[in-house]
């Protein structure tokens, strides 16, 4: 189905700024976040106007009511990704996510699944967002583990010849994303899941530039662990989702310590409530979650499909587009098989810095520099790209202005046409 | 915002003509310095005789704006005392620091001026900055080298 972008566009009360002396704001960067909505923002506001309340304490209506919102939100997340209600940890970011899961395995003793000890493997691959990578590299420092890595080709897309060896039965984790934030790729997740549960490893999902803007069902995945944060899929700022299947979340230890996630404390010793309220120590970004909720029913109003078939009609323009600019390198595959709606490209002799500058200027608002993937750029070798990425609010339009502004702006910097 | 306050010809100059470009073998002091949130890198090579900078050179990559600024900033330097170069480093830091209100002292700072529309955009600031910041950290270490 056919989106109808200008009533989308009004349902963002961004989109009525001006920009750079009352140009029309393009934006090109929902990669880094996204845009919001009023229903979004009016959710996060009426939860401080009318319903304001620690949840999970209080014996007062606001405190039901404000636990009623917060818990309903799970129960959106959790319909969202086909997963058990329990299963469903609210973090304040995807980073917290990978974070807990990195230091809650980092802490399992002898005797839990989750224990770690030197010469185990981890595997990552090196189209990682450093959220994904910067973590277990450095639980593979503290618990002697091995880190090792799928190489990504010429393409874009990660060499799996060595699947076999590099997956081996001392794996214990595989995490990789499920699309790079960078060149747009999707990654083959059947085969490598396959291979890891093959040899009783967990697999761990960045899901950051997927569950925005396509369908994800984690029952159909054969995964073990996602994480997502919501200002990419609409909603607040200060909220996360991690998901674990639930005998999993059952066995792993907590991070955080604190109130709402004990069962009894004494002055010695603690136990520790149930899944998922064991890993919500404190009390949590409630207004952001709930946020969060009303962000996920407007994108399942929209229709995740439509949502993603719109998004790779664009791409196909935009790489179309780019492919006619001579002296520009587009970094991913150039195919829309397998990618999602994040292009990156380089243009000979403008620095991307400049070339975003100069798109700033024409109101049209992309990414520059390493997009928090320093090895993947070593490996492309460029120190910094010019990143488009495209949302539900993007229409054919935008994608002509940036391909106009690219080819204005060889013109200003005075590098070859 | 008129773009071009911000990419002026003197800095696309630079840019493409950049001056003290290509490290010397001889230095005092040679500094690694980087932007981490945008992946700019610069060397610097610095030596002094007495007091007196007697060569700046580098070698980086990065955006017009960092790689023209260490351009400038390499030839304003050179041959200057370390006290005469303070006080350039301070003119410069205050002109970035300006909000787009200050134009810049010529005398001072020559071509540098070129660089005040950079302080209209705050994250553009830092990318100016990279070869100055590198600059004192050497120089610093041969300060204390001497002390």
């Amino acid at each position: 189905m056919t989106l109808n972008i200008s009533a989308i566009k009004k349902d963002f009360p961004i989109f009525e700024r001006s920009i750079r002396d009352g140009r029309k704001l393009i934006y090109l960067d929902s990669g880094a976040t996204s845009q919001k909505p009023n229903v979004v923002i009016d959710a996060e506001g009426d939860f401080y106007r009318f319903r304001n309340a620690a949840v999970h304490r209080g014996a007062h209506q606001l405190a039901e009511e404000a636990t009623d919102a917060y818990e309903g939100a799970r129960a959106i997340v959790a319909h969202f990704l086909h997963a058990d209600v329990d299963e469903i940890v609210f973090t304040k970011s995807a980073t917290e996510s990978l974070n807990l899961l990195c230091y809650a395995i980092g802490s399992a003793p002898l005797g839990n699944i989750f224990h770690l000890q030197a010469g185990d493997r981890i595997v990552v691959t090196e189209m990682e967002h450093h959220a994904n990578l910067v973590p277990w590299q450095q639980l593979a420092k503290r618990t002697g583990c091995e880190l090792v890595w799928f190489d990504v080709d010429s393409n874009g897309r990660l060499d799996l010849s060595n699947i076999d060896s590099l997956i081996n039965d001392r794996t214990k984790i595989v995490a990789l994303t499920h699309q790079s934030n960078v060149l747009g790729t999707i990654n083959p997740l059947s085969e490598i899941s396959k291979r890891t549960h093959e040899v009783g490893g967990l697999l761990v999902l960045d899901a950051c530039q997927s569950v925005p803007h396509m369908a994800v069902d984690v029952t159909g995945l054969d995964i073990d662990f996602l994480a997502f944060s919501g200002h990419k899929a609409l909603g607040p700022t200060g909220v996360g989702v991690l998901w674990g299947r639930s005998e999993l979340l059952g066995q792993l230890p907590p991070f955080l310590f604190g109130g709402s996630m004990i069962e009894t404390v004494t002055m010695t010793d603690s136990t520790w409530a149930p899944a998922p309220r064991k890993f919500e120590a404190g009390v949590p970004n409630m207004a952001q979650a709930v946020g969060l909720g009303a962000a996920l029913q407007y994108l399942t109003k929209i229709g995740l499909d439509n949502i993603h078939e719109h998004e790779i009609s664009l791409t196909g323009d935009l790489i179309a587009g780019l492919q006619d600019i001579s002296h520009l390198k587009i970094f991913g595959p150039t195919d829309l098989h397998s990618r999602g709606g994040v292009v990156s490209f380089a243009v000979d002799g403008i620095h991307p810095h400049d070339l975003g500058q100069y798109l700033d200027s024409q109101g049209i608002a992309v990414r520059t520099g390493h997009h928090c993937a320093w090895p993947l750029n070593r490996k492309l070798g460029v120190a910094a790209t010019t990143r488009a990425s495209v949302y539900l609010y993007n229409e054919k339009s935008d994608i002509d202005a940036l391909i106009n502004g690219v080819i204005a702006a060889k013109n200003y910097f005075g590098v070859k046409a | 915002m008129n773009l071009d306050h911000l990419y002026q010809e003197v800095i696309l100059d630079h840019y493409k003509h950049p001056q003290n470009k290509g490290l010397s073998v001889a230095k005092d002091v040679q500094v690694h310095h980087l932007n981490p949130s945008c992946g700019d890198e610069l060397t610097l090579n610095l030596s002094m005789i007495e007091g007196i900078v007697s060569a700046v050179t580098w070698e980086g990559v990065g955006c017009s704006i960092s790689m023209a600024s260490a351009s400038v900033m390499s030839g304003l330097l050179l041959g200057k005392s370390t006290d005469q170069a303070q006080i350039i480093f301070d003119s410069f830091l205050t002109l970035m620091q300006s909000k787009g209100t200050q134009s810049g002292d010529e005398e001072v700072l020559e071509d540098a001026v070129a660089f005040s529309g950079v302080s209209k955009y705050p994250a553009r600031i830092k990318c100016a900055l990279l070869a100055w910041m590198a600059y004192k950290d050497a120089a610093l270490q041969i300060a204390n080298r001497t002390a």
